[in-house]
């Protein structure tokens, strides 16, 4: 099995060490070719008006959309990642590129700007310690459809959601050494029906 | 409970910015146009580099209802400059809530022996470094993030080709050496035993090394990624070109896929005219901004 980390921009090597040390192989994943030979997608933190005007340029956008629509590639998207992922964003810049997979409304910068950017641990989905979240500039849920299984929330509101094959996290859990959320996710990629 | 301003997390901001290009600009349209290119983040200025030179006197920081309107005009993150050195520079910039501040020698230093001791802020700070000791002291004091210094405002890439390869050359020493050697390297560099061992032990530097200071096309944003930049400063070469979006674009595809020469030539087809650069050795001693703050 084989996992890509989307390598437009962002926290891309510290995604492919932690999912090496899951384990997987992991690649960085800048175009189509590389992207039809992953089951699984990690789509970074970075900045989401950026990773979605290029993936948009360069031909990415249509197949991740159709691929994690058919149920043959899981996507976790971390922060911009999110941002990107959300069907709806409600403050995001008019005609803001994305690729809107998850019945998610999120809120960008929800907690202010980078003075406001905090860490943090809490409790994530049936993990049995906190879990440590580093929250740089980060989005908060803030609707979510029915279909959507909510795995973390501070006072604040929602940070972490899955919806089937999706996962996503407002938090960053590749700026720590905690690897719970990344083997969270090879789970959910091996659980992929083979197509 | 949530901790705002640690290390990691000033650090992680930069860490967000890799492999993206930031963008001087001195006004909201400008800051916009950079956004629509791909910008990852802006650097708001009064003045861009080539026009400090040119106006020469005393550069300081800008006006704060400028970067403010600039904060309001973009949803990327802004930074702002202030001088070496200008502790209540900086205090200002906290509080009007910029998301990095570059402790810049664009500006005239404030302070000729002391840089800002920039663990008492909660915003993250960037810094320039011509080689591994500068970067490493800088770091002690508190950066998160450093750039290559170049020479800002010449358009000229030869001297931020310089200084990335000193700090990758000097890297490589270190990923070399006995721990007993590193003992003495560190006190030949005067920087910190401690720093030089993380060095050694991750084989690159402990934060996020983007290249400033001369780039000015899409090529040398290529040239500065192969060389091993972690992302791109551009200031005077995209507002001072003739198509300041177009070559913005083409700046940001040019650093995604820096080693893709096939992309590089389309990208780098009818720009327009670029900015005017300057040779090195028409710069006098007094002109070379890389030399303030070492």
């Amino acid at each position: 099995m084989k996992i890509g980390v989307l390598s437009v921009q962002g926290a891309v090597s510290e995604h492919l060490k932690h999912l090496a040390l899951c384990g997987v192989e992991a690649v960085p994943v800048k175009d189509t070719t590389n992207l039809s030979r992953v089951n699984g997608l990690i789509i970074p933190g970075g900045e989401s008006t950026t990773i979605g005007k290029l993936i948009e340029a360069f031909g990415l956008t249509g197949p991740i959309r159709e691929r994690s629509e058919k149920g043959s590639l899981a996507v976790f998207g971390t922060c911009a990642g999110m941002i990107l992922m959300a069907q709806e964003v409600s403050d995001g810049i008019a005609r803001q590129p994305k690729l809107g997979l998850m019945d998610i409304r999120v809120k960008r910068n929800a907690f202010g700007r980078q003075r406001e950017s905090f860490e943090t641990a809490f409790k994530f989905n049936s993990f049995e310690t906190p879990l440590p979240g580093v929250f740089i500039r980060s989005p908060l849920i803030e609707t979510a459809g029915p279909g959507v299984e909510i795995l973390a929330s501070l006072e604040e509101g929602s940070v972490a959601a899955r919806q089937g094959n999706l996962l996503t996290t407002s938090f960053h859990p590749e700026l720590t050494d905690d690897l719970r959320v990344h083997q969270y996710f090879v789970e959910i990629c091996k659980s992929l029906k083979q197509s | 409970m949530k901790e705002q301003g640690t290390f990691r997390v000033k650090k992680g901001m930069a860490q967000m910015q890799k492999g993206g290009v930031i963008m001087d600009v001195t006004t909201a349209e400008q800051a916009q146009i950079a956004e629509k290119s791909g910008a990852v983040a802006v650097m708001a200025l009064e003045r861009v580099p080539a026009d400090i030179r040119a106006a020469g006197g005393v550069a300081r920081m800008a006006d704060p209802a400028m970067i403010l309107k600039i904060m309001d005009t973009v949803t990327i993150p802004v930074m702002a400059k202030v001088r070496i050195g200008h502790i209540t520079e900086a205090q200002i910039q906290e509080e009007l809530g910029v998301d990095y501040i570059d402790e810049s020698e664009v500006l005239t230093p404030a302070d000729e022996q002391y840089h800002i001791n920039k663990h008492l802020f909660k915003v993250p700070f960037v810094c320039g470094a011509r080689d591994l000791g500068e970067a490493l002291r800088r770091i002690s004091e508190g950066a998160a993030m450093i750039r290559t210094k170049g020479e800002p405002g010449t358009g000229n890439v030869v001297e931020a080709v310089r200084h990335m390869r000193k700090v990758m050359d000097q890297v490589r020493q270190v990923i070399g050496k006995a721990d007993d050697e590193l003992v003495v390297l560190a006190k030949d560099m005067g920087v910190s035993l401690d720093l030089l061992q993380e060095v050694k032990k991750e084989g690159r530097l402990p934060v996020v090394n983007f290249a400033a200071g001369g780039i000015a096309s899409p090529a040398d944003a290529a040239l500065m990624m192969q060389l091993g930049a972690d992302g791109v400063f551009v200031g005077s070469g995209i507002f001072k070109a003739k198509n300041p979006q177009k070559v913005a674009e083409a700046i940001v595809k040019a650093t995604m896929h820096y080693d893709d020469p096939k992309l590089l030539t389309e990208v780098s087809k009818d720009l327009g005219e670029a900015m005017p650069g300057l040779e090195m050795s028409t710069l006098t001693d007094a002109d070379r901004m890389q030399d303030r703050g070492a």
